[in-house]
């Protein structure tokens, strides 16, 4: 690392931190709110305290410079950071997102003294963010630097850079769950941060994209893996979907708010084509990457068919774009751009399945791995989840199924049985398959964990997301229903009262769900303490 | 790369007996199975039923304006026509309350059920909010009660219906209800608000009533509250007599209105709800319990009065009709969302 900060590069190091802290000092002393402020003496420190790092890490004599033998094999440092932090946030959101469950139930749980911090309009965005962005971002982060080094028998691109990605993708994290907490938003659903984090995620995920781009550039096998095509598709959309959607003029430089340059039924559009993309392209396209790889490796046998992820993939990334207007049926979007979303959403079906059967087809010939594998177990359970979401979010986006179950719990059981069955189990499966390997173990330190952990989240998920399909009907039907004349039967609170039983199921679903986790962190944990059974193989990329 | 580019050829996969591509990547193969026939036709399907789909409805954006689709249909015309569906098949009805002397609706057994019915859901979804969804209001908030027999300012049915429609000490109407208590913090002594406090409590019986009270309470508060503490409907001054408090009959509750007053507000609902469903919420709240009889007209109606009250509808869909638009096939009518 010192080679790096010699001579004039470390000087143009150190004297970008200092102008950093100074900057961020100025900007403490004349903060208009206090997110802002919270924030700028946050920056101050991490740069204050880099600054010194780098100051004594710096060589003392100049010699004659002698590079450090190249370094060769995978860089699984930062890969081995970002399981162990997916593995935290994933609990801590999850926990957040229990908590929340709870106060939509008992709403005392909105402790008086702890306002308005721990309210439940704070504490959302808090898990959304803690879940998506946080635990899937990781998630997303970690594997591809796993994946794209394996399969394009390649060192990651550009040195230190990876590690700038991780540790600044860690640094927008809690930048935009202290802004949630301390009031700071700009209100766009999974778009909350303000400005200046925006504008820090822009720089942390162009270096991604630099890394991931310069590594498959770099690769050593003629074709690019389809779960690069996925990485890729991923890590660029996101991108575009959010320098777009996050154009805004602050008030005040010293200030967290800001305004967005689009307005009216145009920003809810914009919103929503990030919003739904976010999961077209996050959740969806950079999951499937993770699934062309762990898939296969560990059920040993090939991809089913390269036609399928051709076509599924090339079809998945044209239609996804356009499906965005459904989450605007009804509302001053005009018809026509309803008509379209909701078309798109549709044909986009079978372009989401391409990857359920890639991934489901690929068992055969080891389908008994379903009995004897709870890491495959864990893989199929996520597809199957896959699946039905992709089933259910395009029935979701027709008109007249959309008018009952828009605004409702159906929604949110919708998002959770994706999230938490496709997303999640997947994720939870490629950190069983990956922290063995990563620390030089043979296998995790409790298989019987991992199956215990498979079935609390499967009760959990079908908990969760029965409870919300009942609930959410039942509130799209009291809205909706009227007497003999054609008034409406059911007040606001009538609905709201009605729904209590299924929130009790729903927070005892989620809190299952948090328990498999634990078990998960418990068993990396120990994994990981375990005497090295056999030593890292530092792959040389030949 | 060209170590590895010999190492993979293309070989027959022993368990499903389908030919590899050749590709290898980290030891992941790839089996060239063609795309299932099942997977490709239910994908053309979904092109297809989206291409006539958008031929039908309005879809496709053009230099100016869009497609229009061949079925010329909107969400707008959608919602439009379901209204107009259900404002015809109560038209009669809904004219005739408007119409009708509030003092006798009752009268006509089927327009005063049209009425409570209306009134319910104008309740469920515009009053229940501070009335809460029983009327039994919310003590805490000072919204009152709406079920018991203590009325602030009257609790006939035409007094309910003024009520709702101007509302109580708001701005946005002249003709809103109007009162206003002075703050007697500012008047009075500590020791003789404490002695008032006793004093009021002692109208209801809670506590002993005192000579000095009596006198207070003559000097400051009977012009409004009436000297035997009766109140008076005129102004919206409550009844102290009935232990039926708005803002809590505890000491402290007392005290605090004493002090400072109160100010409870109500909107004007007239504009907003229009005179058949402010009629017919009136008609509802009238009927949760403490409704109060109009007094006895010392004459008999007019035959041409008779006649209004009794020439309505007995059902709650055009007189002419055979069935209710249900039973003759027709959509259910679904309520409006506004959005």
């Amino acid at each position: 690392m010192s080679y790096y900060l010699r001579g004039p590069s470390g000087y143009a190091l150190l004297a970008a931190l200092g102008l950093i802290a100074l900057a961020s000092a100025i900007a403490a002393n004349f903060a208009r709110d206090l997110a802002y402020l919270v924030h700028a003496l946050l920056i101050m420190a991490v740069a204050a305290g880099l600054f010194v790092a780098t100051m004594r890490a710096m060589p003392v004599d100049d010699g004659p410079a002698v590079a450090p033998p190249r370094p060769t094999g995978y860089m699984d440092g930062p890969i081995r950071y970002g399981v162990i932090a997916t593995a935290f946030w994933g609990v801590v959101g999850f926990l957040a997102g229990t908590y929340i469950a709870f106060q939509l139930a008992f709403p005392a749980l909105n402790i008086e003294w702890a306002q308005p911090y721990a309210n439940f309009g704070r504490l959302r965005p808090l898990h959304t963010s803690a879940v998506i962005f946080a635990f899937g971002g990781n998630a997303l982060i970690a594997t591809s630097f796993y994946v794209v080094q394996r399969t394009s028998a390649a060192r990651l691109w550009g040195g230190p850079a990876a590690w700038f990605v991780f540790w600044g993708y860690q640094l927008f994290i809690v930048l935009a769950a202290t802004g949630y907490l301390l009031g700071a938003t700009q209100s766009k659903e999974y778009a909350e941060p303000e400005w200046y984090v925006d504008i820090w995620l822009t720089i942390v995920w162009l270096t991604y994209l630099a890394v991931f781009m310069g590594t498959i550039i770099n690769r050593r096998e003629r074709h690019i893996y389809v779960a690069n095509w996925f990485y890729l598709a991923f890590i660029v959309t996101v991108a575009m979907l959010h320098v777009v959607n996050n154009l805004s003029i602050p008030v005040s430089i010293f200030g967290s708010k800001s305004v967005q340059v689009f307005a009216g039924v145009q920003d809810a559009m914009t919103q929503w084509w990030y919003g739904h993309n976010a999961v077209g392209f996050f959740l969806t396209a950079g999951f499937l990457g993770m699934m062309y790889y762990f898939v296969p490796k560990q059920a040993g046998r090939p991809v089913y068919s390269y036609k399928l992820s051709i076509i599924h993939f090339w079809a998945l990334i044209f239609l996804y774009i356009w499906a965005g207007p459904h989450h605007l049926h009804y509302t001053a979007l005009p018809d026509w751009a309803a008509t379209l979303g909701m078309v798109f959403s549709i044909i986009l079906w079978m372009p989401s399945w391409g990857g359920m059967i890639n991934g489901l087809m690929t068992l055969q010939g080891a389908w008994d791995k379903i009995r004897t594998d709870p890491i495959i177990r864990m893989f199929v359970a996520s597809l199957a989840f896959y699946g039905m979401s992709t089933f259910e979010g395009p029935m979701m986006s027709i008109r007249a199924v959309n008018s009952l179950s828009h605004y409702t719990d159906w929604t949110i059981g919708h998002v959770h049985s994706g999230a938490l069955g496709w997303n999640g189990m997947i994720t939870f499966g490629a950190l069983y398959f990956l922290t063995p390997k990563l620390w030089g173990r043979k296998q995790m330190y409790s298989m019987s964990a991992i199956n215990a952990h498979f079935w609390l989240a499967t009760i959990g998920i079908v908990l969760y997301a029965s409870s919300m399909w009942v609930t959410g009907i039942m509130e799209g039907l009291m809205w909706r229903e009227v007497d003999a004349n054609g008034f409406l039967v059911n007040s606001f609170a009538d609905t709201v009262d009605a729904k209590f039983p299924m929130y009790v199921v729903r927070a005892v679903g989620g809190a299952l769900y948090v328990a498999g986790g634990i078990i998960m962190v418990w068993n990396m944990w120990m994994t990981i303490r375990d005497p090295r059974a056999v030593a890292v193989v530092a792959t040389p990329a030949e | 790369m060209s170590d590895d580019k010999h190492s993979h050829e293309k070989r027959i996969d022993e368990e499903t007996g389908t030919e590899t591509t050749g590709h290898s990547w980290d030891g992941i193969e790839e089996l060239n199975t063609p795309l299932p026939r099942w997977w490709l036709w239910t994908f053309y399907g979904t092109i297809v039923w989206g291409v006539i789909y958008t031929i039908l409805y309005p879809a496709w954006p053009l230099v100016s304006g869009t497609t229009r689709g061949v079925l010329d249909w909107t969400t707008r015309g959608e919602v439009a026509a379901k209204i107009e569906t259900v404002r015809l098949s109560n038209a009669e009805l809904t004219e005739s309350l408007v119409n009708i002397d509030l003092g006798v609706l009752d009268r006509n057994e089927d327009l005063h059920r049209f009425a409570v019915s209306a009134g319910a859901s104008v309740f469920a979804n515009n009053c229940s909010q501070c009335h809460g969804a029983g009327a039994a209001g919310v003590q805490a908030a000072g919204y009152p009660n709406l079920l018991d027999d203590d009325w602030l300012w009257g609790g006939q049915i035409t007094d309910i219906a003024m009520t709702v429609r101007h509302g109580i000490r708001n701005e946005d109407d002249p003709d809103a209800r109007y009162s206003e208590m002075p703050a007697f913090g500012e008047i009075l002594e500590d020791a003789e608000i404490a002695t008032l406090v006793t004093y009021v409590r002692s109208l209801s019986g809670l506590e002993e009533e005192t000579a000095e009270g009596a006198e207070l309470y003559l000097d400051n508060c009977s012009a409004c509250h009436g000297e035997e503490g009766l109140g008076d409907r005129e102004l919206g001054a409550p009844n102290l007599t009935d232990a039926i408090w708005l803002y809590g009959g505890t000491p402290e509750a007392v005290r605090y209105t004493i002090e400072n007053a109160r100010f409870g507000v109500m909107p004007p609902w007239g504009e907003r709800l229009g005179e058949a469903q402010v009629r017919a919420v009136a008609a509802y709240v009238h009927g949760l319990g403490g409704g109060e009889a109009e007094p006895q007209v010392e004459e008999e109606p007019t035959a041409d009065e008779m006649e209004e009250a009794a020439d309505v509808p007995d059902a709650s869909f055009p007189a002419d009709a055979e069935e209710t638009p249900t039973e003759a096939g027709e959509a259910p009518v679904e309520p409006v969302v506004p959005e």
